[in-house]
């Protein structure tokens, strides 16, 4: 196994505690990842079960705009393949690309999560809202539930730019990049899901 | 480099190579269902049969090409809990399916 | 500013208002008692931020064990309203009182004593049984304990403050949307269990990667003692079930605080996918509860059998075989409630089959025994009395697996006795033999084992007492659940379960006597080889207490029950040849800060006070991007200390004569090897 010590930043009085921690923290983060595929999967019981509950009010047909789905899902997959510049730069080195790559995905993600926003804001304006009917209730939990996942991932990238441009790529932060990349994968994965089973099979 | 790129915790890394193949097979992947969808020139099944498997290969190129989960023995343990989860989804998804119709024809 | 929170929040019951004054009371005693022998700063820094795999279980264990006495008090409150609410007597608890006991009856014993307790055990044991040096995360471990915390502190302040959830620990919808429980009952159980729940997910994670990753060399996973397996069947059902739990309450949050429609009754909510989604969680849980205790009878069989597990490969398959099993029998909770005979039969026959692994369980604990040379100590007891009564419990429930038969039977008493059997006679009985076999190394005495034995015997006399009867009442018709009931007939069955609960209660007052008894004769009771069993897992080659390090140098293990195997080939005690610095993890107060926040959030949420459920979230935020950028999170014991140390033990083990049956073992001198 190779040590990298100049990629890897590792300072000499830094106490590392157990020769296997990266590894056990990306296993460990990977079970965290399975266990929201879980609340996930729940979310998409519940919209399968109540997905056509209109109760007399709109269908997905009547709300959902394919060109912005299409949109959204653009902006996320751009950022999702960006982090994965991201973590070539990582390996690399390259801090000032990182922090470059680290901003656009984190934009791209920005985009994606006002895109959302403003898609919620006019269903709801329009009357349209998670408390008329089952459908709805479902739309929102599940679509809102992966919007937020996303958001908190935003926040994420913001800190984690902030510890690259303070501490530089040290072992820590590299770790950090890594389960963050992770994540932010995995919720692409997830809404790949959300525009196959919500939006196209919503709007069929 | 003919070996893939390993980090140090032995799992693989991507390769601009691989994370660009992964790009260009995502925006495929996502061309044809919206593109089916759009145009409904095909049958209702055929289209959602078109959904289902453009969506599951993108899975698939995201979890290859994006978090690289592989044969690899590093990313065993991550291949064998994502098979595990996918096999409790199927039977909670499943099931409860099963049962949410079967109490909908008798109750409803 | 205060949301709903009022004056008029505060109960006006007697019995209610009693409760809460002798609460209150009790905490200001034991806050002032700190205060007097000035041990505020022991306590913060030896304690509560301590990040320590084995303190933390201590922590874990000492708050189940006070819930246990809180949820007991509502089972003695609802079996005496029973034994006089009939006819013309309508006792001393209003119906909605009653409701709201019964309710925190349950949820305070499966996630508020079960959980707490179970996680303790494991805590303490399995980083040892595994020979390394703690857990994988030992801040999230530190986090997981605080979160529970957090969620029993909210069930006990619901005491004093507005009401407790009336809809039962399972909490159906409708019943729990706001049309028809408009008040804060659901809310703070809502709360209490996503809170909790997040802790034991987060648990769950940490317990796997630690079992996966941090083994001791050559313990390969079939030389892993059964502790440990069960322990990692009970976290895979743990973090593969709990997000059902988590998605399901979330779903339950949003219908009553934004006016949703997923569990209501109108506009296309269907309240049977709460019932379903919280029965696909609900079981796998009850799994989770039974699992470690299931473990720790293996271990217990073996020791006091002075014998190997009978069978232990096919232990491990039955467990992992009851873990995969347990993800596919959720239905059987509500075979009444509409699904068509195919969708019954599916889930009847995958209940019944269940039984067979734990069958085969069964008889390896009897096998173990049979030609054992068995020593009758506490732990030997309880498991002796589990393995009558938990089969008991478990025919019943093979009975309740077959549909047509769980049409008359269910939500009668002859389910409340099957549950409680194996609750009871399973998960609590486990619980209680590991508390007292892991007793002298978690604290360094052993328990007087008089007054244990007297204990068992309450409890053992007791559970049949309070319980037979109810299999009896369940056959002649008596539903679960009633505050007052009209059949003369089934008084006399009654008043025999409350006796039961006043002998298990004198059952626990022995506990209470036998724990004050023997910290005071400590010196005596001292455990000074680490080893008062003569045992045969990794655990008991440390010292009691062990070091905080646990190991001085991290075992190689050669077999099954490791320790076993080094007494026998004479190398269980020997002095490192050589000693390095170990790295162990600083103490942070981050994990009881979120705690306390999460508490907040949860209590803001609970009455709606806004202000301070954003602030607390803020201050989430805050802690938790604090906590993940520092990175001096370590301290380092050097090679010397650790040498100083292990020295003085084994000074301390040569001067003392080997302790229990294992006279013909000799510890022998502490020289180092050459």
């Amino acid at each position: 196994m190779s040590t990298d010590a100049s990629t890897l930043g590792l300072a000499h009085n830094e106490a590392v505690e157990h020769p296997d921690t990266v590894a056990m923290q990306t296993f460990g983060f990977w079970l965290y990842l399975m266990s929201d595929l879980i609340i996930f999967a729940t979310l998409f019981a519940t919209f399968a079960v109540l997905g056509r509950n209109y109760a007399g009010g709109p269908t997905g047909k009547d709300l959902f705009h394919l060109p912005y789905t299409l949109g959204e899902t653009l902006f996320l997959l751009f950022s999702s393949v960006t982090y994965g510049l991201v973590m070539l730069a990582v390996h690399d080195g390259r801090r000032k690309r990182v922090l470059v790559g680290l901003a656009v995905a984190f934009l791209l993600g920005v985009g994606f999560v006002s895109l959302e926003i403003n898609e919620f804001h006019s269903m709801i304006a329009a009357g349209h809202g998670p408390d008329q009917s089952a459908f709805l209730s479902s739309f929102f939990t599940l679509v809102g539930t992966h919007g937020t996942h996303v958001t908190f991932g935003l926040i994420w990238m913001a800190v984690m730019m902030g510890q690259v441009a303070v501490k530089g790529l040290t072992s820590p932060v590299q770790s950090r990049l890594l389960r963050l990349g992770m994540f932010w994968h995995f919720l692409d994965i997830v809404w790949i899901g959300i525009f196959s089973i919500v939006y196209l099979m919503g709007v069929m | 480099m003919i070996q893939a790129p390993i980090d140090n915790t032995g799992a693989s890394r991507g390769s601009l190579k691989s994370y660009l193949t992964g790009f260009v097979l995502s925006l495929i992947l996502t061309a044809i269902p919206f593109s089916l969808v759009r145009n409904g020139t095909w049958s209702s099944p055929a289209i959602l049969a078109g959904i289902c498997s453009a969506g599951t290969v993108q899975i698939l190129v995201h979890l290859y090409y994006f978090l690289h989960l592989d044969t690899s023995s590093a990313a065993r343990w991550n291949v064998l809990a994502m098979i595990f989860t996918l096999l409790i989804m199927v039977l909670f998804v499943g099931g409860t399916i099963w049962i949410m119709s079967s109490l909908h024809y008798r109750m409803m | 500013m205060f949301g709903k929170l009022s004056l008029a929040a505060i109960p006006e019951s007697p019995i209610t208002l009693t409760a809460v004054a002798g609460a209150l009371l009790l905490g200001l005693v034991i806050l002032g008692l700190i205060t007097y022998y000035k041990k505020w700063t022991y306590l913060y820094q030896e304690w509560l931020t301590s990040l320590d795999h084995k303190k933390i279980g201590i922590m874990y264990i000492i708050l189940a064990l006070v819930m246990l006495l809180r949820g007991f008090s509502d089972a003695i409150l609802m079996r005496g309203q029973q034994a006089i609410a009939v006819g013309g007597s309508l006792g001393y608890l209003t119906p909605d009182h009653f409701n709201q006991i019964f309710s925190a009856h349950g949820s305070i014993m499966i996630v508020f004593m079960a959980m707490p307790f179970l996680v303790g055990l494991m805590n303490i044991t399995v980083p040892q049984q595994i020979g390394a040096r703690d857990v994988a995360f030992p801040f999230l471990n530190s986090l997981s304990l605080w979160l529970t915390a957090a969620g029993a502190l909210l069930v006990m302040v619901s005491l004093g403050l507005g009401e407790f959830s009336k809809a039962g620990w399972s909490g159906y919808a409708p019943l729990t949307e706001t049309r028809y429980s408009p008040g804060v009952g659901p809310d703070y159980w809502i709360w209490a269990f996503q809170i909790a729940g997040i802790g034991s997910t987060l648990s769950g994670i940490n317990f796997l990667v630690t079992i996966f990753k941090r083994r001791a060399p050559g313990m390969t996973l079939m030389r892993m003692p059964l502790f440990v397996w069960t322990t990692v069947c009970t976290m895979v059902l743990v973090v593969w079930a709990f997000p059902v739990l988590t998605a399901t309450l979330a779903m339950l949050t949003l219908d009553r605080y934004l006016g949703m429609h997923l569990f209501t009754n109108t506009l296309g909510g269907n309240l049977m996918m709460y019932v379903n989604l919280f029965w696909t969680w609900g079981h796998p849980e009850v799994y989770i509860v039974i699992l470690p205790a299931f473990g720790i009878f293996s271990e217990v069989a073996a020791t006091f059998s002075g014998k190997r597990l009978f069978g232990y490969r096919s232990m491990v398959y039955a467990t992992a075989a009851i873990t995969v099993l347990s993800f596919s029998v959720w239905l059987h909770h509500f075979f009444t409630m509409g699904a068509g005979p195919n969708v019954n039969l599916f889930f009847g026959i995958a209940t019944m089959m269940i039984a067979i692994p734990t069958g085969v369980k069964t008889f390896n604990w009897l096998f173990t025994m049979y030609r054992g040379r068995i020593r009758f100590a506490s732990p030997m007891y309880w498991t002796l009395g589990f393995i009558v009564t938990f089969a008991i419990g478990g025919a019943a429930g093979v009975m309740l697996s077959i549909p047509p038969a769980d049409y008359v039977l269910h939500n009668s008493l002859f389910l409340i006795a099957h549950f409680h059997s194996v609750l009871i006679a399973g998960s609590l009985f486990g619980f209680l033999a590991g508390y007292y076999y892991w007793f002298p190394k978690a604290v360094g005495f052993s328990l007087r084992e008089d007054w244990g034995k007297r204990a068992f015997w309450c409890w053992l006399i007791g559970f049949y007492l309070a319980f037979i009867p109810l299999y009896v009442l369940g056959f002649m018709g008596m539903p679960r659940r009633l505050a007052h009931y009209d059949n003369p007939a089934w008084h006399p069955y009654l008043l025999v379960a409350s006796l039961g609960t006043a002998v298990i209660g004198l059952g626990i007052v022995f506990m209470g006597i036998q724990l004050l008894f023997s910290i005071k004769e400590r010196r005596s009771l001292s455990d000074p080889t680490g080893d008062p069993w003569d045992g045969r897992t990794l655990e008991w080659l440390t010292s009691s207490p062990p070091a905080v390090y646990n190991f001085p140098t991290i075992p190689i293990v050669e077999e099954i029950d490791a320790f076993m195997d080094m007494k026998e080939k004479g190398v269980a005690y020997r002095l490192p040849e050589q000693y390095n610095d170990i790295v162990l993890p600083k103490n942070a107060p981050h994990g009881m800060i979120l705690g306390g926040l999460t508490f907040l959030f949860g209590f803001a949420m609970v009455w709606y006070i806004w202000w301070l459920a954003i602030l607390a979230s803020l201050g989430l935020l805050v802690t938790v991007i604090a906590r993940s950028i520092d990175d001096d999170i370590h301290y380092l014991i050097p090679a010397a200390e650790v040498e100083r140390i292990e020295t003085e033990r084994y000074r301390q083990l040569a001067s003392v004569a080997p302790r229990g049956p294992a006279e013909e073992q000799t510890i022998p001198e502490p020289v180092p090897e050459m």
